[in-house]
């Protein structure tokens, strides 16, 4: 049973003609306040818009000197993330800019009504984990944020869509997007990941196999059975990468882990609404018959853990394999790209990647910082203390996920261990705020990015999942949880994180 | 936005793939809460480096970007946009772009054309054997030419007429007023409502 309003839509778009449709095209066409003609965009309806301190400033202005209001502050969510510090939290930020930059997000907040939990607040934190911990991310809406890892919402069946800072003025102002239409691609992933295989390893070998371009123009859908299997944090952390396989987006359709997942929360719908939302979401797969512009197949049977080598995300290899050799590419630009990543990362090809040693290991960011992703780093390292010489930061993804891993005791792990409990933000991830890398150093870390200078100016980073962090913490090289003495800590690792 | 049909200046051959935003223009410079003066910022981490290509004489003044594939990925930051703009540039070619760079350009009155890898190739060697020598961009033919070599680039319909319009695109949705209001009115009541707020 769908609402009075979807069936509208619904009926607008299938009957007639009963196109079989991909879920990405059903949200699409949910969302159309006016369809394009002559090659001028759709005009697409913004249910949620989240908002952080870096690239919204502009576009506050860019309204105040038009002398446009918000349209939907009831539609509107902000947060502080990227440039607050870790550590004292309760003391004024340090660096002027970064402060100014954070004052000028709460004036704006305050101009414009918009609702914002800043640093401090109970539900300040990420805002690709907050959006989701307080049920605003829901199955079949449209997201957008001007952060390109808001592609992570798409795990929930949501068309999520990183924005420029224009865009962010021109969703505030109308509530609306002019976008053009887009190819699907399905990334099918079959098959049973082995213990100590994990969401984050899938989606470093899908960007390994199609590239950091393949996926440009593409909304991708994930599916298959290994998918299926996953929790909403693994399906989080591969929707999350999309990106960084050039993709407009990446979705996963709702099922019963969805609705099991935001069933009461805060803002998920209750009672007759629930019943109706759910009724609606379940209509939200793609159909048997509708075809995708291109499928990728991954044998989850085969997959092993995965580490980046190089200075783009689809420079990556299994942990058990060697930095690969230049010469050995047969594109061009793929030869002079890691030839020059070598250089950078000051790697020699042929050299097994675990023998490489790491200076510190970053466990955080908006692809690994939810609370199963924590869980899965403690069920590693408990009973082991770190590496020698090796930092380990844990930063937790929100205020709530801090509380949550402390109420379980994971605080304790993370201590005795040796390694930072940090507060909520994006942290180590992009080198904006105090935690950054010092040039030359290496970092084994569950963030996203693995470009030149991206954890701070010369830092050289590895991509890997928080399994591979947590047993490259302990043994201070590149390394997996297969690597390590048989523990009962061994045992516990879980698929999925 | 100012009105663009035709863009002349000095060519920069970029000859490297995957340049993401980062490279472009490096988080720290994302504090700033202005839309202007970040032209000391463009490829901040390269242009240490004295053989950087804009640290070479003859393309300090660069005003037409000719790089290889896979330009602006990564990081939605329009910041990017912003600074080569501050620069100088004013066109940019490359066999493919970030979806969400190429966006941000569109509405920033940057010109992003898409050139096959060949056409790269041929423009850079045109720019190897004459260094400085500028390179015309015909948003209207859809071509660019540098000396006596003219090749053809892509850009989508719509933003190639905002373009040669100069037309700002808030302006152009809110002609859509009525039908978003009716479209608010239609929506279901199970979806997300940021107020108030429950915690």
């Amino acid at each position: 049973m769908t609402t009075a309003s979807d069936a509208v839509r619904t009926d607008e778009t299938t009957t007639g003609d009963r196109r079989p449709r991909t879920l990405a095209e059903k949200v699409w066409d949910d969302h159309l306040v006016v369809k394009g003609e002559n090659g001028t965009p759709d005009l697409i309806y913004i249910d949620l818009h989240l908002v952080h301190e870096v690239t919204s400033p502009q576009a506050f202005d860019g309204l105040r000197v038009a002398g446009r209001p918000v349209r939907r502050p009831d539609l509107t969510i902000a947060t502080e993330d990227h440039n607050t510090p870790t550590i004292g939290i309760d003391k004024p930020i340090a660096d002027l800019t970064s402060r100014t930059q954070i004052e000028t997000l709460r004036k704006n907040a305050q101009e414009f009504g918009i609702r914002l939990h800043s640093l401090g607040d109970l539900e300040q934190g990420i805002v690709h984990v907050v959006g989701p911990q307080l049920g605003l991310t829901m199955p079949g809406i449209t997201v957008v944020c001007g952060d390109s890892h808001t592609s992570t919402h798409g795990a929930f069946g949501a068309m999520a869509l990183g924005i420029g800072t224009s865009e962010v003025e021109h969703v505030l102002a109308t509530q609306t997007l002019p976008l053009k239409p887009f190819k699907t691609m399905a990334i099918t992933v079959e098959g049973e990941l082995r213990p100590g295989v994990t969401a984050k390893d899938i989606i470093l070998s899908v960007i390994a196999k199609i590239g950091t371009g393949g996926g440009q123009g593409y909304v991708l859908e994930y599916r298959g059975s290994a998918i299926r299997a996953l929790s909403m944090e693994g399906r989080m952390t591969i929707c999350n990468m999309s990106i960084e396989a050039g993709a407009r987006a990446g979705m996963v359709a709702p099922d019963e882990t969805t609705f099991a997942y935001l069933k009461g929360r805060p803002h998920a719908p209750a009672g007759d609404d629930w019943d109706e939302a759910v009724a609606y979401w379940k209509t939200l797969v793609t159909d048997d018959d509708a075809v995708f512009d291109a499928e990728v197949f991954i044998d989850a049977n085969e997959l092993e853990p995965f580490v980046t080598w190089g200075t783009n995300p689809g420079q990556g290899v299994s942990l058990s394999d060697v930095v690969p050799t230049p010469e050995d590419f047969a594109d061009p630009n793929d030869r002079a790209s890691a030839q020059r990543a070598l250089e950078y990362m000051d790697l020699q090809a042929g050299t097994p990647l675990k023998d490489v040693h790491v200076d510190a290991v970053f466990m955080g960011s908006c692809t690994n910082s939810r609370i199963e992703d924590l869980r899965a780093f403690a069920s590693v390292i408990k009973g082991h203390t770190k590496a020698d010489g090796v930092r380990v930061m844990v930063v937790p993804g929100s205020a709530r996920v801090r509380i949550e891993a402390e109420a379980e005791g994971l605080d304790k792990v993370f201590e005795e261990f040796g390694a930072e409990w940090r507060f909520a933000g994006c942290s180590m991830c992009l080198g904006m705020n105090p935690d950054q890398l010092a040039p030359g150093e290496r970092c084994a870390s569950t963030s996203n990015r693995n470009f030149e200078g991206r954890q701070g100016k010369g830092g050289r980073t590895h991509l890997v999942s928080p399994v591979v962090a947590a047993a490259t913490a302990i043994r201070g090289t590149l390394s997996s949880p297969w690597d390590l003495e048989k523990t009962d800590a061994r045992d516990d690792v879980k698929a999925g994180a | 936005m100012e009105k663009i049909s035709t863009l002349t200046g000095v060519a920069v051959p970029l000859k490297r793939s995957n340049v993401d935003t980062d490279q472009i223009i490096p988080a720290v410079f994302l504090k700033r809460v202005t839309k202007t003066g970040f032209d000391d910022a463009l490829f901040y981490a390269w242009r240490q480096d004295p053989d950087f290509v804009l640290n070479q004489e003859p393309f300090r003044a660069g005003k037409i970007l000719i790089a290889g594939p896979d330009f602006g990925t990564g990081s939605s930051r329009e910041h990017a946009v912003w600074a080569l703009r501050d620069y100088g540039f004013t066109a940019v070619l490359s066999p493919r772009f970030g979806d969400i760079f190429r966006g941000n350009s569109g509405k920033q009155g940057l010109l992003t054309g898409t050139i096959s890898e060949e056409d790269v190739e041929r423009l850079w060697a045109a720019i190897d054997a004459n260094p400085g020598i500028e390179a015309t961009v015909d948003l209207v033919e859809r071509n660019a030419s540098i000396g006596g070599l003219t090749v053809g680039f892509d850009i989508d319909d719509y933003t190639r007429w905002r373009l040669l319009e100069g037309l700002d695109d808030i302006g152009l949705t809110l002609r859509n007023e009525a039908q978003i209001t009716e479209f608010e009115a239609r929506r279901s009541s199970w979806r997300p409502k940021t107020l108030p707020v429950k915690i």
